[in-house]
């Protein structure tokens, strides 16, 4: 037997006994805890309308400074991690996931110090994510700027 | 002598194990083999600053109480063989600089406790050192920053992946000792075997091959089967990577006894234990459980003979990111108990 198809039938072998994640009650779980995230940032903005009459912009920022600030205090609490293992994309997708993945390295890393560590490290997961979805606004806003102007 | 096969030592003065200790963390004093380590610390940190420094300090706590147990001063152990699975071994380094003996450090990943038992039983064995103190530690919080992510990130692992253990385990052997409960007598190198596993979320499966080719080889060399021994423990593929193994070397005509095969990473977790998924992994993870629960076994008379498997996934974070698969490497120490 060539190594090649000895890989392949180690490879069948690996995926007939390694037990699938449960895929459904990680959807239930998502949608749910995401959820729950989804209705306390339309709380806040509703708040925020109601009692400090801000404009649409004003809102969204302001909902956003507070589920920032929500996701940066669970996660120094050691709250959000635990979330996180049980909902999975659900606490990570929202905003405060965001949060938890800039929060969560400056906790990790700041024993290296303020510049080498927390600094160069607070990134870490954040970072990609903020490359590509600037640089993508920044494409499309291209192609938004050449179809205007000429068609 | 000193040699029979393709790669195994035959140790012919049978080097002593004068002395052993394990030292484990909250979470696997919480686990089944709890009991059966010599101290579990309810704090992680071991009263350090850092993991990493805490992570040193479990390791020198856990040769201290090695020797302390052999009633061998610190002054006069020769070399001490010891690794971890940080990068440039900093916690046996470290470890070694607060101890001050002869350091000779290691790295295996998973398996550095049974390479450190190999090297370490041909040294004594050839008379090069009259003792030898052999560790390995690993720890949840560290190995977790270096390979994973950052511990309050919030993320899910998959049913395939295993959990660090936080654990030390150490090992004294001596040359000259005539009446020690167990003797090293045999010893496996391992070769680099590597089925194209490329999932870091699945050490069990990329080290399987390679623990399977090691028992094999020993096998051969040896001419020896299962049945010769009592029991054979193998680290740490977890409860998926045992069973590929049973397939593997069921394939390769070996036959298997369930009940003789057991792995570390296995037994040291329950399976209702939070996020251990697979089971448990680390250097500290086979060193804790041999110098815990095995050897207890042993001196309950309950063993005669056994065959230890260290196995490791040897990538790096960096080769991963490239898109590398998987090596692994398993070798193998044979332990039995003196007769009286």
């Amino acid at each position: 037997m060539s190594d090649q198809q000895k890989f392949k039938e180690y490879d069948q072998m690996v995926k007939r006994m390694t037990p699938n994640s449960q895929y459904f009650q990680g959807f239930v779980r998502a949608f749910w805890v995401g959820g729950l995230i989804c209705v306390l940032g339309q709380l806040i903005s509703m708040a925020g309308e109601y009692w400090l009459h801000l404009d649409q912009s004003g809102v969204s920022m302001f909902t956003s400074i507070v589920l920032v600030f929500l996701g940066t205090t669970l996660t120094g609490l050691g709250i959000y991690d635990r979330i996180g293992c049980y909902a999975g994309a659900g606490s990570v997708v929202p905003i405060t996931g965001f949060a938890n993945s800039v929060a969560a390295p400056a906790l990790e890393f700041r024993r290296e110090g303020m510049i080498l560590g927390l600094g160069a490290k607070l990134f870490q997961i954040a970072g990609p994510v903020l490359v590509y979805g600037i640089g993508s606004s920044v494409v499309a806003g291209v192609i938004y700027w050449i179809i205007v102007r000429w068609f | 002598m000193g040699r029979v096969g393709k790669r195994t030592f035959v140790y012919e003065h049978r080097p002593a194990i004068r002395g052993w200790a394990s030292i484990a963390g909250p979470k696997e004093g919480q686990g089944p083999l709890g009991h059966t380590f010599d101290a579990v610390s309810e704090d992680d940190l071991w009263g350090q600053p850092s993991w990493e420094k805490g992570e040193s300090e479990m390791l020198r706590q856990c040769v201290e109480k090695c020797l302390e147990k052999s009633g061998v001063a610190l002054s006069s152990v020769q070399a001490v063989l010891c690794g971890d699975l940080l990068n440039q071994i900093i916690s046996s380094s470290f470890a070694a600089r607060a101890l001050g003996a002869p350091f000779l450090g290691l790295y295996g990943a998973c398996s550095t406790m049974i390479e450190a038992l190999l090297i370490g039983g041909a040294l004594v064995d050839g008379g090069y050192l009259s003792n030898a103190v052999c560790a390995a530690s690993s720890h949840f919080s560290t190995a977790e920053r270096q390979y994973r992510f950052p511990l309050e990130m919030g993320c899910q692992r998959p049913p395939s992946s295993q959990w660090t253990v936080t654990a030390s385990g150490s090992m004294l052997l001596d040359g000259e000792d005539r009446d020690s409960l167990a003797v090293l007598t045999h010893g496996t190198m391992g070769r680099v075997v590597d089925y194209q596993i490329t999932d870091a979320n699945h050490m069990g499966a990329a080290m399987a091959p390679a623990v399977a080719d090691t028992i094999q080889g020993h096998f051969s060399d040896m001419g020896r089967e299962m049945r010769d021994y009592d029991l054979i423990a193998t680290g740490d593929l977890g409860h998926i990577g045992r069973e590929l193994l049973i397939e593997l070397l069921t394939r390769r005509g070996i036959a298997v006894d369930q009940e003789r095969l057991i792995d570390c990473g296995d037994s040291i977790f329950s399976k209702a234990q939070n996020d251990v998924n697979a089971g448990g992994s680390g250097c500290g993870c086979v060193a804790s459980v041999l110098c815990g629960w095995l050897m207890r076994r042993m001196e309950e008379g309950e063993l005669h003979r056994m065959l230890l498997v260290g196995s490791g996934a040897l990538m790096s974070t960096t080769s991963s990111q490239q898109g590398e698969s998987i090596p692994g490497i398993a070798h193998a120490v044979v332990i039995e108990r003196r007769k009286r």
